[in-house]
């Protein structure tokens, strides 16, 4: 069924690919292929590789039980908070709450995940930016 | 023997301090990105690439140092395959068959040593090929015209999918949504917009180390949060007993590590075949001409030399095509050329001409990275022995977090790590429905070039498509391409052997392919 729904995927990416290509803006300068050919035969590619998928699909992969699921949903959102924050707040605080996020989905206690973020977060300005130099974002706090 | 005058130029600029330090650098992390489970070579250099970016290298040391990454990470594979029977990597699979009954039976040492030392034969001798046999490719490669550039790109293509997925539609269907990822941008050649939903930040197209880094490594990380207990300290790691074999199981192993050698410097230099057909190949043979006693399987030495023989040299080999083509022979390479382009340089024929310092540095760096790679796999085992006892719970929030400041290094930009992590997401999807990242990641590299020079051979012959087959060479090409994709099909399952199923199972996912 995944695979199902993958080729399903491919194929409305085929279709999505091939309505973008036809709206590409044709230039003055031009040649005999254009810009919109090779998006076409890519989104052929697709196309035909989407319904392959469908027509034979492999064995269901083992997806991951609900209470795994929500781990990582929990782990992507904390990265997409991490990125929006990074600039606001700063390298340091940023990435030792996240890092300590992390530690605790992988199984760390709290005590742990608490220490392991504060010394990834540290190790990484000491190496990377008060060793090799290299800008990490400032928070207020200026660092 | 202008190849090894070219090498001696080598020599001189891989001999200063700066560089022989950053070798020593790539060769410790990277065996110890190897030896950690689920962290293979590719993620390695992913997560380095950004940073060795940022940090401002230029070119020369920054290629010793992720190419000593490279090859350290082939080291280093073995020790979980040995000690945890958890390959490192996808290519120290094979390994873990003789390796740990070899453990189990108290001869761990001797099994790390020896396949210590088939590593250093395989890359050593596949290096020394990789000086003799690209420069002779360059020649065959200045013949190329846009035609054979288009032909060669699809064989890269049909060939690095066949053997990393079982399902060949996968494999099209990973290259074509890589292919896709690389239209994203304003057209080199017309100056139009092309797929950028008018959004600014699109039309540079979408900078491949933000999509390697999150195939890779966010994905890497997703892969640990879901099955968190398959940490690096799952399992106590055995006591090592002896670590200097004893001189007649040197001798007994010799054959095994030549025949590997030679076996897995050819996967190598095939694209798209790769260490672990290296290994595997290198490993089915020495049983075909070893196992007469039928010890195989159950920590015979010469099980464990020719496999780890096998994908070092297959790692030399996988060098060629990326250096003198511009075409990687492995999902490494893939992302070593990356870090090439990403510096301005353009890997092929035009390479060893306009930038020799470059590649012969490398090459020379290669040398020397092997000698300290043998010195630190066999005195110093002990100490990545010690440090395969990190806790995933620690180790994966810092490759985390490391990628992020690697990529906002690079740009500065939010955007960039939203990017990053929505590629992430993807690849854990695309590992879950068992599709192969690394023609992804080809298809993000290779595309524009690939049209590019599709579009020059149609201006050239004025729109005729004939053109495209018409040399001898072009010719040649497509039929490789056909037959590397077809070949696959009808071999595939036998290639796919059940010990490689098997292994794969007790050590769950083992990460991406080398």
């Amino acid at each position: 069924m995944s695979d199902r729904l993958f080729g399903v995927a491919a194929l409305f990416l085929a279709g999505l690919m091939t309505w973008g290509a036809s709206v590409i803006e044709e230039s003055f300068i031009q040649d005999p292929l254009g810009p919109k050919a090779f998006p076409w035969v890519i989104a052929a590619v697709l196309a035909i590789t989407g319904i392959a998928m469908m027509l034979k699909p492999d064995d269901e992969p083992e997806w991951p039980a609900r209470a795994k699921l929500l781990r990582i949903v929990w782990s992507v959102a904390v990265m997409v908070l991490y990125a929006e924050l990074l600039p606001i707040v700063g390298f340091v605080i940023t990435t030792a709450a996240a890092a300590a996020f992390l530690s605790w989905q992988l199984g760390g206690t709290v005590r742990q995940a608490a220490i392991g973020g504060a010394l990834i977060s540290g190790g990484i300005y000491l190496v990377f930016h008060l060793v090799l130099g290299l800008s990490l974002a400032r928070g207020p706090l200026g660092f | 023997m202008d190849a090894l005058s070219s090498l001696a130029d080598g020599f001189a600029i891989a001999l200063t301090w700066q560089n022989l330090a950053l070798a020593l650098l790539g060769c410790f992390l990277g065996t110890l990105i190897g030896a950690l489970p689920g962290l293979g070579p590719s993620n390695g250099v992913a997560i380095l690439i950004p940073l060795v970016f940022s940090i401002g290298l230029k070119a020369t040391p920054a290629l010793i140092l992720l190419t000593s990454v490279y090859y350290g990470a082939m080291y280093g594979g073995r020790i979980s395959s040995i000690l945890l029977n958890i390959p490192g990597d996808e290519p120290a699979m094979m390994t873990t068959l003789d390796g740990y009954p070899m453990a189990q039976k108290g001869q761990a040492g001797e099994a790390l040593s020896i396949s210590g030392l088939a590593s250093f034969v395989g890359s050593f001798f596949a290096t020394w090929g990789l000086v003799f046999l690209a420069p002779q490719l360059v020649k065959v490669a200045l013949l190329f015209g846009p035609a054979e550039y288009f032909a060669l790109f699809t064989l890269a293509f049909a060939t690095l999918g066949g053997l990393s997925s079982k399902n060949q539609a996968k494999s099209a269907i990973a290259a074509a949504l890589g292919l896709a990822i690389a239209m994203v941008g304003v057209d080199g050649q017309t100056g139009v917009p092309r797929f950028t939903f008018n959004n600014v930040h699109f039309y540079d197209g979408i900078d491949f180390l933000v999509a390697i880094v999150g195939f890779f490594a966010v994905s890497e990380v997703l892969v640990f949060i879901e099955n968190h207990a398959t940490g690096p300290s799952a399992k106590p790691a055995p006591k090592l007993g002896r670590i200097i074999p004893p001189l007649s199981m040197i001798k007994a192993t010799s054959g095994a590590m030549g025949r590997g050698t030679i076996l897995g410097f050819i996967a190598g230099v095939l694209p798209g075949a790769g260490a672990s057909l290296g290994s595997f190949i290198a490993y089915a043979l020495e049983k075909k001409v070893s196992n007469k006693n039928d010890t195989f399987g159950k920590g015979d030495p010469r099980g464990v030399a020719a496999p780890e023989a096998g994908n070092n040299a297959a790692a030399g080999g996988a060098l060629v095509p990326m250096l003198a083509l511009g075409v990687p022979g492995s999902g490494t390479t893939a992302v070593l050329l990356a870090m090439l382009l990403a510096l301005d340089i353009t890997p092929g024929p035009l390479l060893f001409t306009k930038n020799p310092d470059v590649v012969w540095g490398l090459i020379a760096a290669l040398f020397i990275g092997n000698f300290m790679l043998l010195a630190m796999n066999i005195p110093m085992m002990g100490i990545f022995v010690r440090l395969l006892a990190i806790p995933a719970k620690y180790l994966m929030p810092a490759v985390a977090m490391i990628s992020f400041v690697g990529i906002y290094g690079i740009s500065g930009s939010t955007f960039d790590l939203e990017v990053m992590i929505a590629f992430g997401v993807a690849g854990w999807v695309l590992r879950k429905l068992d599709v192969p990242l690394v023609p992804v990641i080809l298809g993000i590299l290779l595309g524009n070039q690939m049209e590019n020079n599709l579009r020059r051979a149609m201006t050239i012959s004025d729109g005729n498509l004939w053109a495209l087959v018409e040399s001898p060479l072009a010719i040649g090409l497509w039929i490789m391409a056909i037959v590397g994709f077809i070949l696959p099909l009808v071999v595939g399952r036998f290639v796919r052997i059940s010990a490689l199923k098997k292994s794969k199972i007790e050590a769950g996912d083992v990460g991406t392919a080398d």
